[in-house]
């Protein structure tokens, strides 16, 4: 079984349970949209959202609906036992990794996808104006995240206190994105956008993301197995 | 504990006691004068922050990858000391910056990515503590991508634009004020690795504890 | 384990390093392109001075002894820490350790 097949048909297997219930992608969606309106009520003064605002928010969201997304489909094989299944089977280990994190990826994207126009429309921030860069900022922002949350969240399977755990460990090694992800947001909000500062803020998370996944594959084996 | 405990903790001391004189003797800087001299604390205990998360990355990169408990018990040594002098350098450092620039706090990057990374190493205490079987491995890999964070930290302040000093400022320093700082680091580093080797020792006694709390179920 | 597990995993280690070396080629690619920053306004060097600073709103003294008690403070609170948990741990390790003297000769 090639690395790739083992990948594809993992994550095959995520999108077919998922989708014949829904479950996670409607709950992960309501909280998101749940947050963005709670930070709407919060911070929003005569009608005008702080400088700013919508970029952070926006990424607040996103990484409070990913950890959640994290938390319940890890759950989800804990439950089933699925996990030590996928194990055991003869598949190389980050071939399984990839192959959830790409579920995750797909899971987040499909709440951005509602996300961006929601903040865009909530706050009367531009998000749609460069959409090529901002999908260029949200792809690579969401790849270093989900990257980071995947192992974690593996990790913690069998861990006591695990849904406690995961935001106390995903949240200060995924700062640097979050940063990353917000200023490059921010930028393209600008009423004259500074390109080059996009470019260098996207090189960043890019350079992240690589990190972060490869970290990734080279701890999943040692960190999965008892 | 070794036999080279005791003579290297007492010159450490005798070290220790020397520096304040050491450090009064340096010229003061222009711009910031007598509150300036908490750098003589404040850049060597930066420097053993970052430098403890690298001796816990690398030993949990070794227990990871080889299975030796020796390893794990210096990575938790190490973590805790990444938490205690990254305590001192987030409060010197804001003690410094209320009179230096006006503020105590300040998002730049330097400080934001050292708090980020004073805040993995807590996580992994957290998890060591809480987490259950298995959380040493768990707590490793944690660890790892802590030390990712490490050179960030160093680096950072050269390329973005921010208000902490950059890194030339140790190379262009006068004579007399080198002085002081090199000798605080050397009494820094003896301090840390102190504390590791007395911190592993009481990781030793505790897995010692519990080879006898198994024998005993036997 | 009927087979060796690192010998199943050797080809994917290339791999792996393959993508560290990635890693280390984007980062140093990375460098420059941050390195593009306008000039930041901080100091490179400390000047010493051959007179007193002028005075200020905000006296240093108080600030500076805060700081040099704080290392103190929290080196010797460190150290209270790991004695008071090792000396606990040895006492557990020696009343465990006669209690099976004890046993055995029993």
């Amino acid at each position: 079984m090639t690395f790739g097949r083992t990948a594809w048909l993992v994550l095959r297997k995520d999108l077919t349970v998922e989708v014949r219930s829904l479950e996670i992608a409607y709950t992960t969606l309501f909280f998101a949209i749940s947050c963005v309106l709670f930070f709407a009520f919060a911070l929003v003064k005569e009608g005008k959202a702080p400088e700013d605002g919508a970029a952070g928010i926006l990424w607040i969201a996103i990484a409070f609906a990913g950890t959640l997304a994290l938390g319940r489909t890890f759950e989800r094989e804990r439950q089933s036992e699925t996990l030590r299944a996928l194990l055991m089977a003869p598949a190389a280990r980050p071939a399984i990794y990839v192959g959830k994190l790409l579920g995750i990826i797909a899971l987040l994207s499909a709440a951005e996808l509602v996300l961006v126009p929601l903040v865009a429309f909530l706050f009367q921030a531009p998000l749609l104006s460069h959409p090529f860069w901002l999908s260029a900022v949200l792809i690579s922002g969401t790849v270093g995240f989900s990257a980071v949350g995947t192992l974690f969240s593996a990790m913690l399977v069998r861990a006591r206190s695990r849904d406690v755990l995961l935001p106390v460990l995903l949240y200060p090694i995924t700062v640097p994105v979050i940063i990353a992800g917000v200023r490059a947001t921010a930028a393209l909000l600008e009423p004259d956008v500074e390109l080059s500062l996009v470019r260098f803020w996207v090189a960043l998370l890019l350079a992240l993301d690589v990190v972060f996944v490869t970290l990734a594959l080279w701890t999943f084996e040692p960190l999965m197995t008892d | 504990m070794p036999n080279w405990f005791i003579p290297i903790a007492g010159l450490c001391a005798a070290m220790f006691a020397a520096s304040p004189f050491l450090i009064a003797n340096a010229d003061y800087e222009s711009t910031m004068g007598l509150v300036q001299k908490i750098f003589y604390y404040h850049l060597p205990s930066a420097w053993i922050f970052l430098l403890s998360a690298i001796v816990c990355g690398i030993a949990s990169a070794r227990f990871l990858f080889r299975g030796s408990p020796r390893q794990d018990r210096l990575a938790y040594a190490a973590a805790e000391l990444t938490v205690l002098f990254g305590a001192i350098v987030l409060v010197t450092g804001p003690l410094w910056a209320r009179k230096a620039w006006g503020v105590w706090w300040q998002w730049d990057v330097r400080l934001t990515s050292s708090l980020m990374g004073w805040m993995v190493a807590w996580a992994y205490l957290l998890v060591r503590k809480y987490g259950g079987p298995g959380s040493d491995k768990l707590a490793a890999g944690l660890a790892l991508f802590g030390m990712a964070n490490v050179p960030f930290v160093y680096v950072s302040v050269n390329y973005w634009r921010t208000i902490h000093p950059a890194t030339t400022v140790v190379p262009t320093l006068p004579v007399d004020m080198g002085m002081a700082l090199w000798f605080s680091v050397a009494c820094f580093l003896l301090l840390f690795v102190l504390l590791l080797r007395l911190r592993v020792h009481l990781e030793e006694q505790r897995a010692r504890l519990d080879a006898l709390y198994l024998s005993l179920d036997e | 384990m009927p087979f060796s597990l690192r010998q199943a995993t050797e080809p994917r280690r290339h791999g792996v390093r393959l993508v560290r070396a990635i890693v280390i080629s984007v980062l140093l690619l990375c460098a420059p392109l941050a390195a593009q920053q306008p000039q930041p306004q901080q100091q490179d060097e400390f000047v010493p001075v051959s007179q007193l600073p002028a005075q200020d709103q905000l006296p240093a003294a108080p600030l500076l002894v805060s700081a040099y008690a704080f290392v103190w403070l929290a080196l010797f609170a460190y150290l209270v820490s790991v004695g008071r948990r090792l000396s606990y741990v040895q006492r557990e390790v020696t009343r465990l350790e006669s209690d099976m003297k004890r046993g055995t000769r029993g």
